[in-house]
């Protein structure tokens, strides 16, 4: 499978028929995004579960790194007051 | 006709939207509180579960039957031979894009085969009596043999199991009909090649399919009209897929541009046949259909059905009557020229100049005469049904 290695590796994003926005399902080699694409559509909607698929090369993100886990998201831990705890719900709001 | 993955039945989606309330989107996508979207069972052993199939009025349901297994046959063989690439392609996502491909064709198949012996099914008595026509007793058993839509044609159901009344079963048709009752195209049956072959021939056969399936949405079978429309939709996308191939590969590098070049080479000699009207389609296609009866349009005497398929029925317009049944293949080759003539140019490819190649004795793959490698191929198809024929799996 030589050629694999010069298929980029593509992110794909569904967002299915009753979703709010599109959700990571997967990754896929393509050649290109058409092609990346249409695999998609052939790889992760199969069973009716999308409207709407995204493709992104997986070199175009950029993420938060293992390393710095602790400076990122540490910090939030001990800050209780952020979190809408100290409020009363009503009966009638959902999705809280 | 069971693979590992199980296939949707005509109905399993269609009105079954659900206005869900959840949390988050990707409750959304798995959709944790509903089994239906795995649910793919529904109307699994009769694809044609609470359809009403009764025939048309007036409509000779030995031609339909017969036209339905071309159509379906067409389907099936293609869909056997893009089975055969599983495991063999190139890159893990081609393989299920094309393994997606044969599934979709192989659900128009189970439609196309349970709707012929449907048709039969209702011709039970007429085929009874027909049997005391004179026209109809001087033909040998051979004879019979190659002339589809007759007694001959009958499909094993009725012999192999299924009583009388009962329609034979998609699985009869699929697995205990010999080569020459298969009524196939002789293009799908073809030794896979290449990769480029196997595109050149998908991009074809898709591009074919889909003019008929276009025009076959207006056919005056209700029942061929709703599978005609539910195969545009996949066949569109057969067709896309085939053609951003080939123009990738012709317009690649000049190696790829050579192999796609050698692989619609192959192919062509192929492509005339798929515009030669048979007898059965001619019938079905005439401006007036409910009209041609059987014996009105039975070959006279001394006329073979070859010389009869040389003669196309000049009112064969297909689908501007809405009491056609069926198209009349000759009047989509235009469509198909337009659209290859698109794709090639786009690939830089010459269209080939190959003869087509003839039949034996004027009869191809609509009369049941095929090449080599349909004996091959269904030695495999159908070798394990044989060797269980009360098999339940």
């Amino acid at each position: 499978m030589s050629a694999q290695r010069d298929w980029p590796l593509y992110e794909v994003f569904v967002r299915s028929k009753r979703g709010l926005n599109h959700v990571h399902v997967g990754s896929l080699h393509a050649a290109d995004a058409e092609m990346a694409l249409r695999h998609a559509r052939d790889l992760y909607t199969r069973r009716n579960e999308g409207v709407s698929i995204w493709v992104v090369r997986s070199s175009e993100i950029t993420a938060s790194s293992p390393d710095e886990k602790d400076p990122f998201f540490a910090p939030s831990a001990d800050k209780v007051y952020r979190h809408p705890t100290f409020y009363d719900i009503p009966e009638n709001v959902p999705h809280m | 006709m069971k693979l590992g993955c199980r296939w949707p039945g005509p109905h399993s989606w269609e009105g079954s939207e659900v206005n869900a309330v959840f949390d988050n989107a990707y409750e959304a996508i798995i959709d944790g509180d509903s089994d239906a979207r795995w649910a793919f069972g529904t109307g699994f052993e009769d694809p044609l579960s609470g359809v009403d199939t009764s025939l048309p009025a007036g409509v000779d349901g030995a031609d339909l039957a017969a036209y339905c297994l071309m159509l379906g046959d067409d389907a099936l063989i293609m869909s056997h031979r893009l089975q055969q690439w599983c495991t063999s392609l190139p890159e893990l996502e081609e393989e299920v894009a094309v393994a997606n491909i044969g599934l979709d064709l192989l659900g128009q198949a189970r439609l196309l085969l349970s709707r012929s012996g449907a048709a039969q099914d209702g011709v039970g008595v007429r085929a009874g009596a027909r049997r005391t026509d004179p026209d109809e007793s001087g033909g040998t058993p051979d004879d019979d043999a190659g002339r589809p839509g007759r007694e001959g044609a009958t499909p094993a159901g009725q012999a192999r199991g299924n009583g009388p009344g009962t329609r034979p079963h998609e699985d009869h048709y699929a697995y205990f009909r010999d080569e020459r009752e298969f009524r196939n195209v002789r293009l799908v049956e073809l030794e896979n090649g290449d990769f480029a072959e196997l595109i050149a021939r998908l991009l074809v056969f898709s591009t074919w399919r889909l003019a008929l399936l276009n025009r076959l949405t207006a056919s005056g079978d209700p029942v061929l009209s709703a599978i005609a429309a539910k195969g545009v939709k996949e066949v569109t996308y057969h067709r896309d897929y085939a053609a951003q191939w080939t123009v990738r590969l012709g317009d690649g590098t000049d190696y790829s541009h050579q192999r796609m070049q050698a692989g619609l080479d192959a192919v062509w000699p192929y492509v005339g046949e798929l515009f030669v009207a048979h007898a059965v389609e001619q019938r079905l296609s005439a401006r007036d259909g409910t009209c041609v009866t059987p014996q009105a349009a039975a070959p006279k005497a001394g006329t073979t059905e070859a010389e009869e398929r040389n003669h196309p029925d000049a009112d064969g317009a297909g689908m501007d009557d809405p009491t056609a049944m069926s198209v009349d293949p000759s009047t989509v080759r235009e469509e198909f020229d337009d659209v290859l003539a698109q794709v090639l140019k786009a690939s830089t490819l010459q269209r080939p100049d190959v003869a087509a190649l003839p039949g034996v004795g004027g009869r191809t793959g609509r009369d049941g005469v095929h090449t080599e490698a349909m004996g091959y191929l269904l030695a495999e198809m159908q070798s394990v049904a044989r060797a269980h024929p009360d098999g339940v799996w």
